[in-house]
This record gives structure tokens, sequence and C-alpha cells, in this order.
């Protein structure tokens, strides 16, 4: 008599891909929030495993900021290829171009605010019922309270106070007209959890999360990938030096880590010794206290 | 070390707990001394709480501010939403549904709890047992929660006196005989200075047991699960319809009980069909058997007419089918339980919808008696209810089968969840 115990990577697993599936079942039009980061890469994985031999049964949807790391970019065509997925993508540009918003202005300008807009309206675009996306309740307090199936109302807003509740492993996904879901299959990973089951299942991900020379420059402690969409002050230099990324958003709020870590291995190694959390490097979140559940309420992921 | 390694996290494995406690009796502080003390705090973290702890003017770095999420907390000094942590020591990887004190939250806790293999119910020293301790204990006994630790904080605060830790635990013991719960276990420890939490205080020599933390890393659940009845609630119809997989149908589900292996006898339920299974698959990997909780695609032998919803159970042990069904019901919404109304009722996979017979009785969650007089169930309240479905829901009890012994109610005219059922 063998023991019944699974590990708690594939007990997270198998609740992720039951999540997938609840998705696919529940709406009419779910599509998967795909920015070519690591957790939205797990959560494509998943989604082929939880529907294999079968493709998955739903498009993938790239809020794209036009200010994306170019290996972001190669890694997210190549995936679409491979696996024949449907890639939809909403630009920011086109909102900023078309009038919808404004861009920023200043040093620090970002476009990270600024999709929330395009967002919603390539939801509404494409009626979209349900957005899949890769948030882990691990990364920031107000994540920590949301519910896998998390209702949106008609204006994409989130309301943290009236959530239902949510029990077992039972997800209510009934809406009205105009309103939609907002899943989020991996709630329960946390950063290392991510990083061992790639490692796991040998998944494949950007170079740019591997240790790599490039042309780098500090800000308030942070250092930012020097690019053509970075305005520098003049007192700021850009150098060369050996850095990672930890996380992958719009090149304007992602900081890198000065790291040598060249392999799965090491970065394990290196998040788990590391003393600050992973959005630590995100300009995003260090706006204001309650930055994340602003931008939540608003409809941002 | 912040978390496990990458030597040895395949051998982790994941306990999920629910901490409950009335108002003020240190349960952030609690969750906040085992992060602390496990290293699982980040420095931008303890930095964002030092500032904020500043701010507000408490002399010393408060650590429940390390896990109330929303601003309205942060406001009013309160939890006021089930709120999920996470922590991870060499041996587990712990999840945390950490849920609110107050009465008119019972729901989080409910909701919290129902995921839970281990509920700790603080108790405050000075205080003994409250109304809301029984109410926790409660929720924990009709949630199922197999283990429950009944931490005795604040022992600081009765100069870590021996006898006040016994005559506590002698109330609980009393109290917890009316309790379905298996594993009871009883801790003095104070999460504002750390004894007994994760290291073991050296100003109670008189305690002999474990530390919680010790607990936590250590108490036996796999066996939580049940692996003897065999249900498969069908998800989803896999039917990649290519020319490589042409004619495959494949029935996507989480086992929610038993062993399922290859060429098993198995029944299909509500139609009867009898079939053996083909092949299970997990991913793209085949496997021999597949048990709770694991997510998987089986086939069967036979073309039978199967959709989500549907459950595939083993041949000899079927569970209950019924269009009557009996349940501890507990009330999420303002709007009271109406008696002759109409809900949506989700079971596993199946939805259907009911109608609501008769309310046998509500329960009086102090004294854990039937209440006498008025017997509308409100918001927060539980009783028991009979509902008629517009078709057979199979079942198990929910104390056999947490899985296919549950099932929630909704409104359908706001979508609500409005209640949560334990087949009884």
């Amino acid at each position: 008599m063998h023991s019944y115990r699974l590990t708690h990577l594939k007990e997270l697993e198998s609740e992720s891909m039951h999540i997938l599936r609840e998705v696919a079942a529940q709406f009419e039009r779910p599509m998967l929030l795909f920015s070519g980061g690591k957790d939205s890469i797990v959560c494509f994985h998943l989604a082929r495993k939880a529907f294999f031999p079968a493709k998955v049964p739903f498009p993938l949807l790239h809020v794209d900021t036009g200010h994306n790391f170019e290996e972001t970019m190669t890694f997210r065509d190549e995936l679409v290829k491979e696996h024949g997925a449907q890639l939809f993508v909403g630009s920011v540009q086109e909102s900023i171009d078309s009038g919808r918003v404004q861009e920023e202005t200043g040093y620090y300008a970002s476009r990270n605010k600024l999709q929330t807009v395009t967002l919603l309206d390539s939801l509404e675009k494409h009626k979209v019922d349900c957005a899949i996306g890769g948030g882990r309740r691990d990364e920031e307090k107000a994540r920590a309270k949301e519910r896998v199936f998390s209702h949106r109302d008609e204006f994409g807003q989130w309301d943290p106070k009236n959530q239902r509740p949510e029990l077992w492993n039972i997800y209510n996904g009934k809406k009205r007209p105009g309103e939609h879901f907002r899943a989020f299959p991996i709630s329960n990973w946390t950063e290392m959890d991510v990083w061992q089951y790639i490692m796991l299942e040998n998944i494949p991900i950007p170079s740019i999360y591997f240790s790599h020379e490039r042309e780098v420059f500090k800000r308030d402690g942070v250092i930012y990938a020097n690019s053509p969409v970075m305005r520098l002050k003049p007192e700021e230099k850009p150098y060369q030096m050996r850095v990672r990324f930890r996380t992958i958003g719009d090149m304007s709020c992602t900081g890198a880590v000065d790291s040598p870590a060249s392999t799965l291995e090491e970065i394990i190694d290196e998040v788990a010794s590391s003393r600050v959390t992973e959005r630590g490097s995100r300009m995003d979140d260090k706006r204001s206290e309650a930055a994340m559940e602003d931008r939540k309420k608003e409809g941002y992921f | 070390m912040k978390d496990n390694s990458t030597h040895g996290y395949l051998d982790m494995d994941l306990l999920r707990f629910t901490t409950a406690g009335s108002v003020d009796d240190g349960k952030s502080t609690l969750i906040g001394r085992l992060l602390y003390d496990t290293k699982q705090i980040f420095e931008d973290q303890m930095e964002a709480v030092e500032a904020a702890s500043a701010k507000r003017g408490n002399g010393d770095v408060d650590l429940s501010l390390l896990t109330d999420g929303l601003r309205a907390e942060r406001e009013q000094g309160i939890t006021i939403d089930v709120a999920y942590r996470y922590f991870a020591t060499p041996k587990r990887k712990f999840i945390i549904a950490d849920t609110p004190g107050h009465i008119q939250y019972t729901r989080n806790m409910v909701t919290g709890a129902s995921t839970a293999n281990l509920a700790i119910i603080l108790v405050d020293a000075r205080k003994g047992i409250l109304e809301q301790t029984c109410r926790h204990s409660f929720i924990a006994s009709l949630l199922g929660i197999p283990h429950v630790v009944f931490c005795i904080n604040k022992m600081d605060l009765v100069d870590y006196d021996e006898a006040t830790f016994t005559r506590i635990q002698k109330e609980l013991e009393d109290f917890s005989s009316k309790l379905e719960v298996r594993d009871i276990r009883y801790i003095p420890i104070s999460a504002l200075k750390g004894d007994n939490v994760v290291d073991r205080s050296e100003r109670m020599p008189w305690y002999q047991g474990p530390t919680l933390m010790y607990l936590l890393e250590n108490i036996h659940i796999a066996g939580d699960l049940n692996h003897i009845d065999r249900r498969f609630p069908v998800q989803y119809v896999v039917r990649p319809m290519t020319q490589e997989h042409h004619d495959f149908r494949g029935f996507a589900g989480r086992v929610a009980g038993g062993v399922f292996r290859k060429g098993d006898q198995v029944n299909v339920l509500p139609s009867g069909f009898q079939s053996t299974i083909k092949s299970i698959n997990l991913g793209e990997r085949e496997v021999d058997e597949a048990f709770a909780p694991q997510s998987v695609v089986m086939t069967l032998a036979d073309e039978i007419d199967i959709s989500r919803g549907d459950v595939i159970v083993g041949a000899n042990n079927l569970p209950e089918s019924s269009q009557d069904v009996d349940v501890m019901l507990c009330w999420f919404n303002e709007r009271p339980l109406q008696v002759n109304g109409k809900y949506a009722v989700k079971h596993n996979s199946r939805d259907a919808r009911c109608v609501i017979k008769e309310v046998k009785y509500r329960m009086d969650i102090s004294s854990l008696h039937k209440a006498d007089g008025d017997q509308t169930i409100r918001m927060n309240d539980i009783g028991r209810v009979q509902l008629r479905t517009t078709v057979p829901l199979h079942f198990d009890k929910y104390q056999r089968n947490r899985f296919t012994g549950s099932l929630i109610l909704v409104d359908e005219s706001t979508n609500e969840t409005v209640a949560a059922g334990m087949i009884v």
C-alpha cells in the first residue's frame, strides 16, 4: 500500500488545472492575458496540460504598452507559433493615438496606468466574458484578498468589499450581460513555487530572466534598462552591467537586479535568499501605500 | 533562507490552515509572528510596516500590519475579509486563510474553513471562552476541518500562569466534546512576545507539548482526503477533433474521492451506464492511477454520452442520488433565506435549481442547541434545511467527503453566492 500524497507543486498544479477547466466550461469567450512574463507562461503551460490532447480552448490577449523588451516579444511570437495558439493584441499606442488616453510626461512617465483603458477596451471589443490572469496572492496585499473567480461590474471595476464568498472548489461565474470576470488560476502560488515549477516541468522562458550584459542606468536605487522609451535626467549616465529581470513588465517600470544567475537552479537559490519582494523593483507599486488597490478597483489586472 | 532551496522541494507537501479569533485576540500579530520568526518577511515589507507603525505613533513595530491588506482595514485597524498568506519552511508550504473575528463576518470564516486542513482558534488567556470561541469551534467542526489547535494567547498578560491555561483547556474540552473534530490540541502562547509560536518558551517550563510551528510542520494530513469512495465529477469534455485524435473523447475532472485505475469498472451517473477505464492522462503523460485531488483526463472503453455535471463512480460503491437533499446551511446574504424560495445550486460541476422546502431548525451556535422561537435564517445564521432540486444530485454526506458533500446556493436575480451547504 503506497501513500496517496501529492507534493505541494503537484497539488497546486491540480488546483490550477481545475480552475482553468471551470473557466472554459462556465464562460462563452474567455481569454488568457499573456504578457510574456513567467506567470502567464506558467498559466499557458497549465492550460495545455488541462486540455491535452486538445488545444487550449481560448485565445491569448496581450495588452501591449509598446514599451516591451524585444526578447519578450520574440518569445511570445515563437510560443504562439509553436502551439498554434490564437493571439490578440490590444495596443496602448493605439489608445493614445485615438485619444482614449493621454500619455504621461516627465521622467517618471509610464504607460502602466494607461494599460487599464486598453485592457477594458480590448475585452469589450472581443466580447471577452472572462479574462484569465497570472496574478498571485503573494504579490501584493490587495491581491491577497481577491477571489479566484473575481467579479467585475459593467465598468470593469472590482469591489473588494462586496466579493462573493468562494468555498471548497466551487466557483460561481454567474453574471449579468455587460459584466465580466477575472480568473486567477495561480492565485495560491508563490514566486518560489512558480520558479520551482518552471524547473520541474522544464518550461521555456524569455532569455532576459537569466543574467546577461546590458546597458543600464540607476534611478532612485533601481536599475533600469536604458532604452529609447526612458528619458534620462542629465546626471543619469548609462553603463554596461550584468543583470537579469525578476519580473517582466513595461520597460518604464521594471527594474533589473544585479545578478550572475544564469540557470534555473541559480535563480531559485537567488530567490530563496533574496531580501526584497519581487514587486520591490516595480515602480508602479511604489506610488502610494494603496497603489495596487486603487488600480485594481479601476479595472487593472 | 526564505523558502526551501532547489534541494528537497520535490518532497514538500502543502498544509492549508485557517485562523480565527475574536476582535483583539491577536490573530494578525500571531500571523505576523509566524512569518517573522520563520524569516519570511522581506526587507521592503518590513520597511513599509516600520514606516506605517511610526506614522500611527505606536512605539513598537506592529507585526499585525504585515497582514492587514485593504485600505479600509488600515484605516479602521481591523481585518474585514479573507486574506490568504503564504510561507514555507524546509518541510512544508503553508497557505493561511486569515479570517476576521467579528460576528457579522462569519461567512468569511466559513469560506476560509472550507479548504482548510487545520484551524487555529485563538483564545485570550484573560477572557477565556467567549461566544465567538464557540462559534468558531462549531464552524470548524461543521466544515469538517480535521485538526483544530486552540492557542491560549496573551499568556504574557497572565504571568504565564499554568493554572489559567489548565482552567481554559478544561473548559474547552468540555465544550468540544459536542463537536465532531478528530484531533484537538491546546497550546499556551504569546504571539506578541513569541512564546511557543516558533520558538519554545522559556517562561512556561510547565508546558511540555509541541510549539505551534512544530505542530504545523508535523501534523499528519495525508489521511485527510477520502481515498475510499471513487468519485470523479466530469468538468469538461475534451474533444480535440484533430487528425491524430479523431475520435478522442476524454473526460476532464478532479478526482473528488477514491483511487481510479486503468481497467476499473465504473458507473456513470445519472445515466447508470457501465464501462471500464481505458486510459488516464495527466497532461501528456499517461498514468496508471489517479487519486484525490488530482486533475486528470479519463477515457472509457465504451462510447457513452457523458457531459459536464455527470459523475463517474466506482461500480460497487455508488453515492446517494436524490432530489431531496438535507443540508446544514450557512447563510451569507442580507436578504434572509426564503422558505419556498427558488435558488440556483452548484454541486461539484453540476448546475441545478432548487426550492427550499423547509427549515428544520436554526442553530443557536453559542449553545450548539436548536434555537427557540423564530426560525428565519438570516445573514450569518446556520440551520438545517431541506432542499428539493430540479434534477437528482449524486452526493455523499459531507462528513464522509468534503467535495461531494458540499454545495452552494446562488440568488438567481443578483447572482450572489448566498449560502454554503453541507449535506447531512
